[in-house]
């Protein structure tokens, strides 16, 4: 019951927050710098009939509240328009385009989660020389922009040693698999950095805790120590930290994308920025704020599973 | 794990799993303790025992070493610890334990009850779980036996069976340090180690727990260790009392006579600053100055520096332990405790 209202709670705050990120996206655009009409036409001059057409088949004269509900009356029915660039409906090029950035983001996860909390699991547990060299390793990581580390990538993997393609996004699964490994590397790396060591400190602080020497002093094998009360009690944080982590995902896909020519809604974003094709932008802004603010609702949804006091109303009390 | 006599529920009522009643269930002797970066052993050479059954008080400040004491002998020493002595469980060293031999130890034959049930339980895990998550994973017990045998603990504890679903955050302070001790009870131990069992605690509540910890104590049949810095409490609960004093044992006896005619001037202050039943707590003293820090190196008496009646002797030699003449049961390390026998007696009584 507690929970039901809790998660209805969130939904609600979700779309209101969808609503207002909407309202900005499409305001953004409307106060950008220059006349729509006039990129439409790509610089060339035209005669005034046609930019009252142009005017009229895109309602550029309309009040701007007008122009704002009629957008999002379609958008709502999943009509994003059409896009000038490409002359189809933006859901029908969006659509095309995302299962490569999904599949580059999912492969990206995959790697920052369990490589990321391998190495801050080894490090804290370990210690010493093995500890030492894997925060030297993360700290480069994290150092690292993704844009070189893609550079670096290309330039090793691909033209060097030929073991990867240096651009593209392949067709079937495995040729996803094969085209989207080093960008998923380039996007990972970063992150891998960051959770290992967030993993690592949350570890060690979670190992002082009084209930862990508890545990040993009842006979709790040390494996299971580790298990049951440390890595257990760093779940929240983790959980917490993986939404920022899929947020920092999708905003650097746009950087990962361009670099290795991946077909995917991150470069669509890029190129329809340049060539100021404005129903895309909006579109693909919104769906990124979209998947932004599902995966933070998933996070707030799953922790009261993971911390009990979540829901319980008493967290903060020390774990 | 087969010769587990401790496990099976017909052992719950008393039976002595000491095969030769002689043997102490705790027996520390000459333990040295030294830390790194302190600049004298934090425990200087401790002996004690606790016999099978026996209640026995660990008495002294903050910070004069009774719960490294009472740690070293489930062997939970701080990182960077080393040793010299011997800490003998029913006869066997647990300094020099495999880590097999330590995990049976802390699971069947000695347990520890610490100072804050809040602190000592994973706020994240179900009761039960906590219960009888020991017995679990040593495979000691299939997990609905654990469970069957947690509800009769909790019931020894005065719980019902509804906690074990429960979190920690769910429960007061109080049930709490009773499904502490019932976690405690869960392997049948021979030797309960309490440190500081009530401090956390509500005044009302401390003594219901001390109270139900001496029930369960005759109950089971465990020998006690009880560590705490209230003089009251110790001389409530226990048969014996040791006062620790800067790693050191100062003077050890039976309660009664220990706190009716301390021979230890250092007893005698700890007495005086203890409230009392017929003594008004207006005029309770407090020890003048503090205990020596690990810092300091120490020569003679550690407790010359606070000592009323200390002199040269005090400050240069380290007093041995001497049985007081007449109670061959007492022991006190005072170089003038003959001398100060009735003047300290009288300060406790007439003050
Ligand atoms: N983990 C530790 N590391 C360093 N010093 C410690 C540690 N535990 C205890 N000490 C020091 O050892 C001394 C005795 O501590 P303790 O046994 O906790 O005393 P008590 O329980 O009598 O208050 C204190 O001076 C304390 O500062
Ligand atoms: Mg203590």
């Amino acid at each position: 019951m507690t929970f039901l209202r809790f998660a209805l709670r969130r939904v609600a705050e979700m779309a209101a927050t969808l609503l207002a990120a909407s309202f900005v996206i499409f305001g953004a655009l409307y106060l950008a710098p220059g006349n729509p009409a006039s990129f439409l036409l790509s610089g060339r001059s035209a005669s005034p009939e046609a930019m009252k057409a142009i005017n009229e088949q895109y309602h550029l004269n309309d009040p701007f509240w007008e122009q704002y509900l009629r957008w999002l009356g379609q958008v709502v029915h999943g009509d994003f328009g059409r896009s000038i660039e490409y002359r189809t409906p933006v859901s029908t090029l969006l659509g095309s385009r995302l299962p490569s950035t999904l599949m580059l983001v999912a492969m990206a996860l995959l790697l920052v989660v369990v490589i990321g909390l391998a190495l801050g699991w080894i490090g804290a547990v370990r210690g010493g020389m093995t500890d030492s060299s894997i925060l030297v390793t993360t700290t480069l990581a994290v150092g690292t922009p993704s844009f070189v580390a893609a550079v670096l990538l290309q330039g090793l993997f691909s033209v060097k040693l030929g073991w990867f393609p240096s651009s593209g996004s392949g067709t079937g699964f495995a040729g996803m698999l094969w085209h989207l490994t080093l960008p998923a590397i380039a996007l990972a790396l970063y992150l891998i950095g960051m959770l290992a060591r967030v993993t690592r400190s949350t570890m060690l602080e979670a190992m002082g805790h009084e209930h862990v020497t508890v545990a040993r002093s009842r006979g709790v094998p040390e494996r299971q120590v580790i298990h049951r009360h440390v890595f257990r009690n760093t779940l929240g944080t983790v959980l917490t930290m993986g939404g920022l982590i899929v947020s920092t995902l999708l905003i650097c896909t746009v950087l990962v994308e361009t670099a290795f020519s991946v077909n995917g809604i991150g470069q669509l974003l890029d190129l329809s920025t340049t060539t100021k094709d404005f129903p895309v932008v909006q579109a693909v802004s919104l769906l990124i704020v979209g998947m932004f603010m599902t995966v933070n609702l998933v996070v707030d949804l799953l922790l009261p599973l993971v911390d009990p006091r979540v829901t319980l109303g008493t967290r903060g009390v020390s774990a | 794990m087969t010769d587990t006599p401790a496990g099976t529920p017909a052992a719950d009522a008393a039976t002595p799993e000491t095969p030769n009643p002689e043997t102490p269930t705790l027996e520390i002797q000459g333990l040295r303790l030294n830390l790194p970066g302190a600049a004298r052993p934090v425990l200087a050479g401790v002996d004690l025992t606790v016999a099978a059954r026996e209640t026995v008080a660990l008495v002294g400040e903050s910070g004069s070493g009774k719960s490294l004491t009472s740690r070293s002998v489930l062997r939970l020493l701080p990182p960077g610890a080393a040793t010299e002595g011997a800490v003998r469980v029913q006869g066997e060293d647990v300094l020099t334990m495999n880590a097999k031999q330590l995990r049976r130890l802390r699971t069947h034959t000695a347990a520890m009850i610490f100072q804050d049930p809040r602190a000592a339980i994973n706020p994240l895990r179900r009761i039960g779980d906590f219960l009888t998550e020991s017995l679990r994973l040593n495979a000691d017990l299939p997990a609905a036996e654990a469970t069957e045998r947690a509800v009769r603990m909790l019931d020894a504890v005065g719980l019902g069976d509804r906690v074990l679903g429960q979190y920690p955050g769910q429960l007061s302070g109080g049930m709490l340090q009773r499904v502490v001790i019932a976690a405690a009870l869960m392997g049948d131990p021979a030797l309960i180690l309490a440190d500081e069992p009530t401090t956390a605690l509500d005044v009302t509540t401390q003594a219901e727990v001390v109270g139900l910890l001496g029930d369960l104590r005759d109950q089971f049949g465990t020998a006690l260790l009880f560590v705490t810095h209230d003089l009251g409490l110790a001389a409530a609960i226990s048969d014996r009392v040791y006062v620790m004093y800067a790693g050191r044992i100062a003077e050890t006896g039976p309660a009664e006579a220990l706190f009716q005619r301390p021979r230890h001037p250092y007893t005698a202050a700890l007495l005086r600053s203890t409230p009392h039943l017929d003594a008004p707590a207006g005029r309770l003293a407090a020890i003048e100055g503090r205990p020596p820090s690990l810092r300091e190196e120490l020569t003679g008496c550690p407790f010359a520096a606070r000592c009323a009646f200390a002199t040269q002797q005090c400050r240069e030699e380290l007093p041995p332990h001497l049985p007081v003449r007449g109670e061959s049961s007492r022991l006190v390390a005072c170089h003038h405790s003959e001398k100060l026998a009735d003047q300290l007696a009288g300060s406790v009584t007439h003050d």
